[in-house]
C-alpha cells in the first residue's frame, strides 16, 4: 500500500525546472512586459495571475484551446453509448413486451441518451482540462505566494532556447518589475 | 446612457478580495454561527432519527395510503430538486448570458443546487421503502437474466437526469473552486491546512496557459449544464406527466415545472443571502443591495409565469371537455383540499406582486419574508398536484384522503436540518465567494479617474 502510494505520488511529482521569474503587481505593467518580452524571442515564456485575463493569451501567443473537439466527441461518443446501451439491453439481450410498446422504443429513451451525452461530455472536458493543464500534482514548487492573490509574474525555463540568468533579469527589471528571482517550477 | 452600477463597492484592491473572502474560513467561528450551526445539527440529528425509524420499520408510518401512493417523500423531492435549479441557472445560463453581476453569488448559489439535490435524492430512495436494494435502479449486469432496468419508464429516467444534474453539478462547482483553493493554500499558515488545501486545489499554479484551458472548460460546462439543468425538471415533470391521471396528464408540465424550478430557487437563494449578508457584514460590498434586487426581479417574474401555468391549465381543463379533467381542477380549488390551492397561489403569484415596487425590492425585511412565502407556496404547489390529483381520480369508490403524520411532519422539516447544516459547513471550509470571479469585474462601474485596483 504504501509503496502503492509512493508510486503515485511520484508519478504526478514532475521534475522541476529552474525558471527566472519577474513578478508585477498590476495587471497593465505585467501585460506589457509580456508582450515586450515576449517579442524579445522567448519560446518557452509563461505568465502566472491570480484571474484569467484574455490580453495574456494574446501577449504570450497562446493558441485556442482544443478542449471544444474533446467534448464534442466525447458528447458524439456517450450519444452512441446511450443508443446503443438502450437498444442492446431493451431489444437484444432481453426483450420485454412492457406495455405492448416496440423492443426498440427510441422516443423513450431519448431522455436517456440524452443524459449520457451531457454526463460523458463534461467529464471527458474535466479531463482534457486536467491533462491539458499538467494536474493535478504533488507539492508543486509556487513562485511566490501572492500570485493566486494580487500579483503577477512573468517566467521563462531552462529550455528555454534563449535562456540567459543575467539577461532575463536585466531584462524584467528593466521592464518594471518589482522583484526578479531564481526559482523552481 | 445608463450608468453601469458597481458591483463590487468600497474600492477594494485585489489583496482586500482574498483577504475579505478568505476571512471567513480563516477565523473561529462566532457564538453566532455557533448558535445556528447547533440548531441545524440537531434538527438534522432528528431527520436521521425520522428517516431511520422510517427504514427500520416500515412505510406505514407515513401518511401515503391507497389511493394517495405518493405523499411526502415525492412532493419534497420535488420541492429540493427545484430549488436546486436556481443555483445552475445563476452559475450556467447568466454566464453564458454574461451577466457579470452573477460572479458574486454563484459558487454559493452552486452550493446550494449541490445541496438541495442531495437532500433531494434521498426521497425517492427512501420511498422505495427498501433503500438497501437502490441499486436495481442501475442497469448492472446481474446473475437475474441479466435483467435490466426498464428504459421505457419516466421513473428510470429521473434516475438518470437526477444522477448526471447531481454529478455535472459538483464537478462545475468544484472546478470553479480550483484556483480559489490554491489561493486559500498560499495563505494557509498551519500544515495541515496547507495539505488539506494543497489537495484539494490540485496543485493548481494558475499559469497562463492553466487559465485559458480553466476558461474553456468553464464555458463548455456552462454549455452542458444549461440544456442539462431544463431537462432534469423537464423529466422530473415527466414523471407525473405520462401518467394517465387527470390533473397529471398534461403537456405544460415541463415548462411549467421548469419555471416553478427557477422561482423556488430564487427565493431560496434570497433567503440564503439576507442571512448570509446579515451574519457576515464585510460581504455586503460583494452581494450589493442590486445583486438582491435582481433576483427578485426574476422571483417575480417567474412568479408570473408560474401564474400563467395555473391558468392555462384551469383553461385547458374547460377547453379539453372531459368530465375528468374538470373535475380534478374544480376539485383542487374547492374541494377538500381547498386550503392547500389557495396557500400556493396566494404565495405564488399574488405575494410577489410586490416587487413590482423598486422600495419593496430593495428592502431587505419585505425581501426575506416574501422569499419565505415563496418556499412554502412551491412546496404546496408539489402537494397539490401530487395529492389532489391522486385522492380523487375517475371512480369514486376509490376516493380517499391524505392525512400527515408525525413521520411525514418530521421528514419536511428535518430535510431542512440537513440541507442547512452541509450548507453551513460549506460557508465555513470552502471559499463561499468566487475569488478569481469577483477580481476581473472589481473595475466595473466604477469612476474612470480610479485605475486599476491593486
Amino acid at each position: 500500500m504504501i509503496k502503492l502510494i509512493n508510486t503515485l505520488e511520484h508519478a504526478l511529482r514532475s521534475p522541476t525546472k529552474k525558471v527566472v521569474a519577474g513578478i508585477w503587481s498590476t495587471e497593465e505593467e505585467w501585460l506589457a512586459a509580456a508582450k515586450k518580452a515576449k517579442q524579445a524571442g522567448f519560446d518557452k515564456i509563461e505568465g502566472i495571475s491570480p484571474y484569467p485575463t484574455h490580453e495574456i493569451d494574446e501577449a504570450l501567443q497562446i493558441p485556442r484551446s482544443p478542449i471544444p473537439f474533446v467534448t464534442f466527441v466525447a458528447g458524439l461518443a456517450g450519444c452512441a453509448f446511450g443508443t446503443w446501451f438502450t437498444w442492446w439491453t431493451s431489444a437484444v439481450d432481453w426483450p420485454i413486451n412492457i406495455g405492448g410498446k416496440p423492443m426498440w422504443s427510441l422516443p423513450a429513451f431519448i431522455p436517456v441518451i440524452f443524459e449520457c451525452t451531457i454526463l460523458f461530455a463534461a467529464l471527458a472536458s474535466v479531463g482534457a482540462m486536467l491533462f491539458l493543464g499538467g494536474l493535478p500534482k504533488v507539492d508543486p514548487p509556487v513562485i511566490h505566494p501572492d500570485l493566486t492573490s494580487h500579483k503577477f509574474a512573468l517566467f521563462v525555463p531552462e529550455d528555454d532556447k534563449k535562456y540567459d540568468v543575467a539577461k532575463i533579469e536585466a531584462l524584467f527589471k528593466e521592464l518594471g518589475a518589482e522583484e526578479v528571482k531564481q526559482a523552481e517550477f | 446612457m445608463i450608468k453601469r452600477q458597481q458591483l463590487v463597492l468600497g474600492n477594494k484592491s485585489l489583496k482586500d478580495v482574498t483577504d475579505d473572502i478568505c476571512s471567513l474560513i480563516e477565523r473561529m467561528p462566532g457564538q453566532k454561527f455557533l448558535a445556528v450551526f447547533s440548531a441545524a445539527l440537531v434538527l438534522f440529528w432528528f431527520y436521521l432519527f425520522v428517516q431511520g425509524s422510517i427504514v427500520v420499520k416500515g412505510m406505514g408510518l407515513m401518511g401515503i395510503n391507497n389511493p394517495v401512493g405518493w405523499g411526502t417523500d415525492i412532493v419534497t423531492f420535488v420541492f429540493w430538486v427545484g430549488i436546486g435549479h436556481a443555483g445552475t441557472l445563476i452559475s450556467a445560463v447568466l454566464f453564458l448570458f454574461r451577466q457579470k453581476w452573477r460572479t458574486s453569488i454563484a459558487r454559493t448559489a452552486e452550493a446550494m443546487t449541490v445541496f438541495a439535490v442531495m437532500t433531494a435524492g434521498l426521497f425517492p430512495l427512501l420511498h422505495t421503502g427498501r433503500p438497501w436494494l437502490a441499486y436495481w435502479l442501475l442497469p448492472y449486469p446481474n446473475q437475474r437474466g441479466p435483467l435490466w432496468v426498464n428504459f421505457r419508464s419516466p421513473l428510470l429516467w429521473d434516475v438518470f437526469a437526477v444522477s448526471t444534474y447531481a454529478t455535472v453539478s459538483i464537478v462545475f462547482w468544484y472546478i470553479g473552486m480550483v484556483p480559489d483553493l490554491a489561493a486559500v493554500r498560499d495563505r494557509a499558515k498551519n500544515k495541515i491546512r496547507k495539505l488539506a488545501y494543497g489537495a484539494l486545489s490540485l496543485g493548481w499554479r494558475g499559469t497562463a496557459k492553466q487559465w485559458n484551458h480553466f476558461e474553456m472548460t468553464y464555458m463548455l460546462l456552462a454549455g452542458l449544464a444549461t440544456p442539462l439543468v431544463l431537462s432534469v425538471h423537464s423529466i422530473v415533470s415527466f414523471d407525473f406527466a405520462v401518467a394517465n391521471l387527470p390533473g397529471w396528464h398534461t403537456t405544460i408540465f415541463p415548462p411549467y415545472f421548469v419555471a416553478g424550478a427557477i422561482f423556488s430557487g430564487f427565493g431560496m437563494v434570497v433567503t440564503l443571502m439576507v442571512i448570509f449578508r446579515e451574519v457576515v457584514p464585510v460581504f455586503k460590498d460583494y452581494i450589493t443591495m442590486d445583486h438582491m434586487e435582481n433576483m427578485n426581479k426574476v422571483i417575480m417574474t417567474t412568479g408570473l409565469l408560474v401564474g400563467y401555468a395555473y391558468g392555462a391549465e384551469f383553461f385547458i381543463a374547460w377547453y379539453s371537455g372531459s368530465p375528468y379533467e374538470q373535475f380534478a381542477f374544480i376539485n383542487r380549488a374547492v374541494g377538500p383540499y381547498w386550503w392547500s390551492y389557495w396557500t400556493m397561489i396566494i404565495c405564488n403569484v399574488f405575494i410577489p406582486q410586490i416587487f413590482w415596487f423598486k422600495s419593496m425590492r430593495r428592502n431587505i425585511k419585505v425581501m426575506f419574508v416574501v422569499s419565505i412565502f415563496v418556499n412554502i407556496g412551491m412546496w404546496f404547489e408539489r402537494f397539490v398536484i401530487t395529492v389532489t390529483s391522486l385522492h380523487r381520480d375517475f371512480i369514486p369508490s376509490s376516493w380517499g384522503m391524505f392525512e400527515f403524520t408525525f413521520y411525514d411532519y418530521g421528514a419536511i422539516f428535518g430535510s431542512f436540518g440537513m440541507f442547512f447544516t452541509l450548507f453551513l459547513l460549506y460557508t465555513r471550509v470552502l471559499p463561499a465567494i468566487s475569488i478569481c470571479e469577483v477580481k476581473p469585474v472589481l473595475n466595473v462601474g466604477r469612476e474612470e479617474s480610479h485605475d486599476k485596483a491593486h
